[in-house]
């Protein structure tokens, strides 16, 4: 797994890249609560060259969700979610908790 | 049979995840279907390595990935505490998002990615056995 945050205006732009299951999954968090620990709570995960996540990675993101959509100061969107990861996180119920976008631009513009 | 046994740590869910893959793939499965079945993996290794074996630090874990017909049968076998997945309880998926649960995930994709689980503990063997038919 290998991320990287690039910081505009008005919301941060995760990229997370590669695998994100038990082993990685708290790293996933830190990079996370590493901006809403900042103040910013307005986040964009491009999923673009995401492999696989596991549930610990969706556990990773609701907490993400809940934090940055308390008292109404902001929220996490995906974008460019892969069909695979897609389709697990529907089978889990995730896909209405979360805004998806298919352009990065366009969710970063979103804010 | 394919078998091997695992070092019960979370660094090696990549090679538990590829060992059910390649035998997925010889098998004929679609490439859908291999992610399915390295997730459903994964979420059971996952709480064995979790909850089974807590605070354990040099322990194993063997599986076995057999074809039998047109169905993969993956076995998991683990010496930890008894975590029996069709016992935990169910998680809510409608619910609104400050209320949804943290745990409970893993199994319950578990239960939805393949056709047939089952769960055996006899002294101290813990057999998880997960089944999915092809198409």
């Amino acid at each position: 797994m290998e991320i990287t945050n690039q910081e505009f205006k008005h919301c941060d732009l995760l990229n997370v890249k590669g695998r994100v299951d038990s082993a990685t999954a708290p790293e996933f968090s830190k990079a996370l609560e590493k901006i809403t620990e900042d103040g910013k709570y307005k986040i964009v995960i491009d999923m673009g060259e995401l492999e696989y996540m596991s549930s610990a990675g969706f556990r990773a993101l609701l907490a993400a969700q809940r934090n940055c959509k308390r008292y109404n100061r902001g929220e996490v969107v995906l974008v460019k979610v892969p069909e695979r990861i897609r389709e697990a996180l529907e089978l889990a119920g995730f896909t209405e908790l979360f805004k998806t976008f298919d352009d990065p631009i366009e969710a970063v513009g979103n804010f | 049979m394919p078998k091997q046994t695992f070092p019960a740590k979370f660094e090696y869910l990549d090679e538990i995840r590829e060992f059910v893959a390649q035998v997925a793939k010889q098998g004929g499965f679609s490439d859908k279907d291999i992610y399915s079945l390295q997730l459903a993996s994964d979420e059971a290794a996952s709480n064995i390595i979790e909850h089974a074996y807590e605070g354990i630090t040099d322990a194993t874990l063997d599986i076995t990935c057999d074809m039998q017909a047109d169905a993969i049968v993956i076995t998991m076998r683990d010496q930890g505490a008894s975590f029996d997945p069709s016992k935990a309880k169910q998680p809510d998926l409608k619910a609104e998002l400050s209320e949804r649960q943290i745990g409970g995930l893993g199994v319950y994709l578990m239960r939805k990615l393949m056709d047939e689980l089952r769960y055996e503990s006899k002294g101290k063997n813990n057999t998880l056995t997960m089944i999915k038919r092809k198409g």
